[in-house]
């Protein structure tokens, strides 16, 4: 170490808005290493992406300001250079990639064109970019680099535009990469395997790498050390083991406590009663593909399956067409022994009221022009046998007690709450009808790590006081770890295996399913380095 | 792309024979067509002989088959007032709108694309108000003030440009600054806004990162993606000229074909109204196939 290639000191960055002035960092200092690898952990609103932001000039000013500090790249404070000389450094010294590699490469631009972009810009004339574009494609793993080279952003999967981004930053070999997000919006297979890029490369090229995360498992994967940060003020700082074992600070140990996968797995209920839920056959054909590919299971009154799988498992369409809100191509779907795929539009308006969902994202499924009160009220709207108009009030009120708001706040809109409040808001919503069974569509994985925790607590809360059934749609294992009875694996539409979550995680069968709890990440560093290992002979075994 | 553009052909040739069955049909609607192509004071004897030669004694559905024979082979009739084919009086005409309205968009296009970026680059910046203000009056100024206000001060108190007609360069300057400022004002308003999305979008971040010039930035990154909600606009504006600028050719004097169609109605020559009726449906669905084609060059994940 000793070889100091970026130190920010004493840094504060506030943003004026018109509700008045935030201080999105105050006071805060930390420092990169050649080779290194740090990481800023903190959950959203936190302010970790903003130092980095500051290193690279990506602050918009105004509204936001730089008050105090300064950042120094090889003992040269950034702050008193022109912009000019700024604008040489990054890319071609301190490069950077984002979380959303889609929306983060220009839709209208070759991928070859923007790689090729970044060594034209620092005076690499064109004639000898083509090559070389070709050479860092190939290198990050890109099949076909030749052809690929002159592709669009839209024909890549995620992971491999995650792979074009990283390409693109280190078409200059630059000293720092600055990594903000780089795997959140990827399975955990492909997030396994851009972590491994990133350190490879890393080796290859000595750069020191600054990782702005919100995942102790990813910290624990590749980081050296880490910045916790909290409310725009970094609150601990140590080597990743050091962190993660001995917590100092009162959030990071609430932190790591919040941290999903460690608790006691529930038991499997009496499979001996009648069940809720009983699905045969269900076959989903978008024209020629094949979405849902005959798939059967059952969810008992009071018991939580979750169905896990990587995107375009088919685990979402499974969800929507037991909805109805996509038409099953065949099979059967049985509520209470009642054919939900065939039913009359009648008989289904009765039913929806037993089956509610919950959605990803509640910023986007709660209308931003209702108040609470109507939006939970709605449901008594469409069904009014379920309570008459002088109780709905009390009910809301008591709802939004039932998942922990204030009833006071009924008359606000939804842009007043926070992400876990707005989910609450979602689940007490579903809960008005007084459903049997929810459907909770990726419901917390919006959500920072200690929401997330509030959540499922919540929902097995609930669970317990009112006997639902959840059906629970998930990307995250050690979240599902925690939370289900029963798991069921999916890929490519078609059901991999299905037991108790015990069996699942302790005894899998099938390699699918090891290769997932393989490629999932804890948050211990040791467990980590040991996953590593297991990883690496998976993929010696496959070859 | 072919197949694409196959289908097109046909949707818009199944229009324009809309139109013609509703242009044909319409003009019968009215009464005798004698009275819309003879003068008011033709005999009764000239009017019979008006009526053998152009088979207007046949039965409705015989003269439209047989006027639909004729428009397939070009022939839209003679122009009653100038004894040669309407079509060759229109197409001349559109020549000259064609002209006209292609310089004012080129014009148009490339001045509010400038002026529209600069202004969405430091939003609510000098130049942004200025742009923005004077975008605003353009976009709403009649031109048939404006013409005749720039006359009085350009051509008759300055005597710098002719009052109307053709055969000089400056016989352009009026009618193109004219038809330039609504379309320039509107158009401006859509890039800026178009723009100021595009600049705040991840991918101009992105560029930032990798230290891309500024001047790169807006014109490589941001507007390429900007571009496609202006090319609607643009298509529309366009779509108005080619109909021809009535007003602005008719106090200028212009030959184009916006004057043409009001003089032949006035005329009543209506074999001229007819063939620049499909002119310029034509032009314009020609035109809209150029702008199908130009979204998916400008946006590759448009495929046709």
């Amino acid at each position: 170490m000793g070889d100091r290639l970026l130190e920010v000191r004493n840094l504060s960055v506030d943003f004026h808005t018109s509700q008045g002035t935030v201080h999105a960092v105050r006071d805060v200092s930390w420092h990169l290493d050649r080779g290194e690898t740090l990481a800023i952990l903190g959950e959203s609103g936190s302010g970790k992406s903003v130092s980095a932001s500051a290193i690279l000039n990506l602050i918009d000013m105004p509204p936001g300001e730089i008050t105090s500090g300064e950042i120094l790249f090889e003992n040269r404070n950034l702050f008193e250079m022109t912009a000019e000389d700024r604008r040489q450094l990054n890319g071609h010294r301190i490069a950077m990639i984002f979380q959303d590699p889609l929306s983060h490469l220009n839709p209208v631009y070759s991928v070859g064109f923007q790689i090729a972009e970044t060594m034209t810009a620092h005076g690499v004339s064109r004639a000898q970019t083509r090559a070389r574009t070709i050479e860092l494609l190939k290198r990050v793993g890109i099949p076909d680099a030749e052809t690929k080279v002159d592709a669009y952003p839209h024909q890549f999967s995620g992971g491999q535009r995650q792979r074009i981004m990283i390409a693109m930053a280190l078409a200059l070999k630059p000293d720092i990469l600055i990594a903000d997000e780089p795997t959140t919006a990827l399975d955990v297979t492909v997030q396994a395997q851009i972590l491994a890029l990133l350190e490879e490369l890393q080796q290859e090229t000595g750069m020191g790498l600054l990782l702005i995360t919100h995942d102790l498992g990813v910290v624990a994967e590749v980081a050296d050390r880490v910045v916790v940060m909290n409310s725009g003020q970094i609150v601990e700082t140590g080597t990743a083991r050091d962190v993660y074992h001995n917590p100092t600070h009162p959030y990071t140990k609430k932190l790591i406590a919040a941290i999903p996968g460690n608790g006691a797995m529930a038991t499997p209920l009496d499979t001996g009663i009648k069940p809720i839920l009983e699905i045969s056959g269900l076959t989903k054909h978008y024209a020629a593909f094949v979405a849902l590919d005959q798939v059967s299971l059952t969810v008992l009154p009071g018991e939580s399956v979750a169905i896990v799988g990587e995107s375009g498992s088919g685990k979402s369409t499974l969800a929507k067409t037991v909805l109805r809100l996509e038409e099953a191509t065949s099979g059967a779907a049985l509520f209470e022994g009642r054919d939900l795929v065939t039913m009359s539009p009648k008989e289904l308006f009765h039913t929806r009221r037993d089956i509610q969902m919950v959605f990803q994202d509640p910023t986007q499924s709660l209308n931003p022009r209702m108040t609470i009160f109507d939006i939970i009220a709605e449901a008594f709207v469409i069904h009014p046998e379920i309570l008459a108009k002088p109780h709905w009030k009390a009910r809301v009120s008591q709802l939004l007690e039932q998942v922990g708001l204030k009833p006071e706040h009924m008359y606000r809109y939804p842009h007043q709450f926070s992400g876990g409040q707005r989910q609450r808001i979602a689940i007490a919503r579903a809960l008005a009808l007084e459903p049997k069974l929810i459907v909770c569509d990726e419901a917390v994985s919006a959500l920072d790590v200690s929401i997330q925790a509030q959540v499922l607590a919540l929902l097995t809360g609930l669970q317990n006081e009112l006997g639902l059934s959840y059906l629970f749609i998930a990307h995250d294992l050690p979240l599902v770890r925690d939370f289900a009875h029963r798991v069921i694996v999916m890929k490519s539409g078609k059901i991999v295996e299905q037991g108790p979550v015990q069996q699942i995680f302790e005894a899998p069968r099938e390699a699918y399913t090891r290769n997932l709890i393989a490629a999932s990440l804890s948050p211990d560093p040791e467990i980590q380095a040991s996953r590593r290992m297991a990883r690496h002979d998976l993929q010696e075994a496959a070859s | 792309m072919l197949n694409f553009l196959g289908k097109r052909a046909i949707a818009s040739g199944i229009s324009l024979v809309g139109l013609v069955l509703l242009v044909f049909f319409l003009s019968r609607l009215t009464g005798d067509p004698t009275g819309l192509y003879l003068p008011l004071d033709a005999s009764e004897e000239s009017r019979m002989q008006f009526r053998e030669i152009h088979g207007l004694n046949d039965p409705l559905i015989v003269q439209f088959f047989s006027y639909m024979g004729d428009l397939i082979r070009f022939d839209f009739g003679d122009s009653i007032r100038r004894s040669e084919p309407a079509i060759d009086v229109v197409l001349r005409a559109f020549a000259w709108t064609l002209q006209l309205g292609t310089l004012t968009m080129m014009l148009v296009v490339s001045c509010a694309i400038v002026v529209g970026s600069l202004a969405a680059f430091h939003v609510g910046g000098i130049f942004d108000r200025i742009a923005t203000f004077f975008s605003l009056i353009g976009a709403s100024a009649p031109d048939f003030w404006v013409a005749i206000v720039a006359i009085v001060i350009f051509s008759v108190t300055l005597g710098w440009v002719p009052t109307s007609g053709t055969g000089s360069v400056a016989h352009w300057i009026l009618p193109i600054a004219v038809l330039f400022i609504r379309p320039f004002g509107l158009i401006v308003q859509i890039v800026r806004g178009s723009m100021i999305t595009a600049l705040s979008s991840a991918y101009v971040k992105t560029a930032r990162a990798k230290g891309i010039k500024n001047r790169a930035i807006i014109f490589v990154h941001a507007l390429r993606n900007a571009m496609l909600p202006v090319i609607t606009v643009v298509g529309d504006q366009a779509a108005a000229l080619l109909n021809g600028a009535v007003v602005v050719e008719t106090i200028f004097g212009f030959p184009g074909v916006g004057k043409l169609m009001i003089d032949s109605i006035l005329q009543r020559d209506f074999t001229v109204v007819m063939a620049a009726i499909m002119v310029t449906a034509t032009a314009i669905f020609v035109m809209n196939l150029l702008i199908d084609i130009l979204y998916s060059i400008l946006d590759p994940r448009i495929r046709y």
